[in-house]
């Protein structure tokens, strides 16, 4: 089935509501004392790995998108995209109110010291420079300039894995997964898997010339 | 004479008050009502997905605690606001059960500790195995409140039950070749899953083992716990017995302990093992020498209260426990051994 604009309707409904249930189950846990007797680092982790997740789903739409002829999911790019950058807010928000209570002088001494906060830092900026140039008008206005801007996606699908890494005491399992999956989503993109394809294809031409000759 | 008249919605009748049986037993209803299958059905873990919400309720009997005899030791009351047991019990690290702080709580509340055995050996005149009986009647039981510096720059006011280590040492009887002191936690994979999955254990090679000098093991501050807020201690905070040394990162004050080896060697330590770069055989809390991925200077003291409760204090050298331990150290370049 091909989805049509008459689709995009309800596939949005359905992104918002699979955007907002996490945090209303993280309210929950929270009330229901689930998430622990002290719940900061928890609260922290659980929004960063929200914008993570959600990153990594807005980067396989396009291939999929591709794969299966179903241009409208392109239009879902920009809500998803957003989505991101809410959860980043709400990870930054809990990190600063929750763990640094507000201490900034702390935190600007640790975007500086510290690798892996520099790198959220940086990742967080690009991410609000792509959402506040998100809409349409601002699109046609920016012209070339703006894909070249919202091309910085694909450094943010490299640098958000690595400050997921960098900040784990020794679990490096799990960052593993993501460095290794957001590496695959980005490999599929770049020529280098068809021009792979392409030298093979030739190379086994060239060698079926040569044995039957 | 009515100035300001009263919304309708304002005015409370007696049928719309909760009568204070339910308000505290709102809880209870909670789970009557079925959100309490809810939860108690979440896991711990952030990955377990939203269809966790669906799944059957795991009731799980917690572990049961008894009262323990033991008087207050006076030199070692904190003028600091303790914190409430519900968070001391529920927020720990104690990677056996898995890395969440959540985890211990909910994946150890099976743990067997009687029968236990503890093992006292190595370069001791009397070696000693103790049972689970020994472990609280054998000494005589002290109530001490002490700091708790986590190395992730959150800490804690606790109030432990249990007796100095140097009395049990003292017991034992330690030679002229001991230099260190070894520790040991328990393992079992099949009561801990830390141990059986290295996803769920974080990487540690278990057991998890710690030491100290034997000079660090004398001290008065370093203490066997047994209990906490007057009773045996919960599976997550280490029952039946574990290591408190205050003035280091909590990481170095060992759960659940089996064997405590005294030793003409430095003993090799699990955190140390796993990243030497980040984590010293000291590890004495210093606000001076920063973690390499963040800073020690300050900590979140997590006392009474909810989420917004939590304080930032400066972190003090040696965890404010300077005067006592400071001396052990004087011939030592602390920013090299961290």
């Amino acid at each position: 089935m091909r989805l049509t604009m008459k689709h995009l309707f309800w596939l949005k409904l359905a992104i918002h509501l699979l955007a907002i249930l996490p945090v209303v189950y993280l309210i929950l846990l929270i009330i229901l004392d689930k998430a622990g007797g002290d719940p900061v680092q928890y609260i922290i982790h659980y929004t960063g790995i929200g914008a993570l997740n959600t990153l990594v789903i807005l980067l396989c739409i396009s291939p999929i998108a591709r794969k299966f002829k179903q241009g409208v999911l392109i239009q879902t790019r920009r809500v998803i995209g957003l989505y991101v950058f809410a959860y980043a807010n709400l990870h930054i928000f809990a990190f600063i109110s929750l763990d640094l209570l507000f201490a900034w002088s702390l935190l600007f001494e640790e975007v500086v010291k510290r690798p892996y906060i520099l790198v959220g830092a940086v990742s967080y900026i690009i991410l609000f420079l792509l959402s506040i140039t998100s809409f349409k008008a601002l699109r046609r206005k920016m012209g070339k300039r703006w894909q070249q801007l919202h091309n910085l996606v694909y450094l943010l699908a490299l640098l958000v894995p690595i400050h997921f890494y960098w900040s784990v005491k020794s679990e490096v399992i799990e960052p593993g997964i993501y460095i290794a999956l957001t590496s695959l989503l980005l490999l599929i993109r770049s020529p280098l898997p068809k021009l792979f394809l392409e030298f093979y294809l030739r190379l086994k031409n060239k060698l079926g010339s040569l044995t039957s000759s | 004479m009515h100035f300001i008249k009263r919304p309708s919605w304002d005015t409370v009748k007696s049928s719309d008050i909760t009568p204070e049986s339910v308000f505290n037993d709102r809880r209870n209803i909670i789970k009557a009502l079925g959100l309490g299958a809810i939860g108690a059905s979440i896991p711990g873990q952030v990955q377990a997905g939203i269809f966790d919400l669906f799944g059957k309720s795991q009731p799980s009997t917690p572990f049961i605690t008894s009262p323990l005899a033991f008087t207050v030791n006076k030199g070692f009351e904190l003028s600091e606001a303790k914190t409430p047991f519900s968070k001391v019990s529920t927020h720990n690290n104690f990677y056996e059960f898995g890395t969440s702080k959540s985890d211990p709580v909910e994946n150890s509340q099976g743990l067997k500790v009687d029968p236990w055995s503890l093992v006292i050996d190595g370069e001791v005149d009397n070696p000693i195995t103790l049972g689970f009986e020994d472990l609280t009647k054998m000494m005589a039981l002290e109530e001490r409140t002490y700091r708790l510096r986590c190395v992730e720059a959150w800490s804690m006011v606790v109030p432990w039950v249990g007796f100095p280590l140097a009395a049990l040492l003292k017991k034992v009887g330690v030679n002229s070749r001991a230099k260190y002191v070894a520790f040991e936690t328990l393992f079992d994979p099949d009561q801990m899953p830390g141990q059986k999955s290295r996803l769920m254990g974080g990487g540690i090679h278990y057991p998890y083992v710690e030491g100290l000098t034997l000079a660090e093991a004398m001290n008065d501050l370093s203490f066997l716990a047994v209990g906490l807020y007057g009773k045996s201690l919960p599976p997550q905070n280490g029952a039946p017995i574990r290591l408190v040394v205050p003035w280091k990162y909590g990481f170095k004050s060992i759960k659940s302990l089996v064997r405590i080896r005294v030793m003409d060697k430095r003993p090799p330590t699990s955190w140390n093992q796993l990243a030497p770069q980040e984590y010293g055989f000291y590890a004495n809390v210093n606000p001076d020498v920063d973690h390499p991925r963040w800073s020690q200077a300050s900590e979140r003291r997590i006392g009474e209260g909810g989420l917004f409760s939590a304080t930032r204090i400066k972190t003090r050298p040696f965890n404010g426990y300077q005067e006592q331990v400071a001396d052990l150290y004087r011939d030592l370049d602390l920013r090299r051994n961290y």
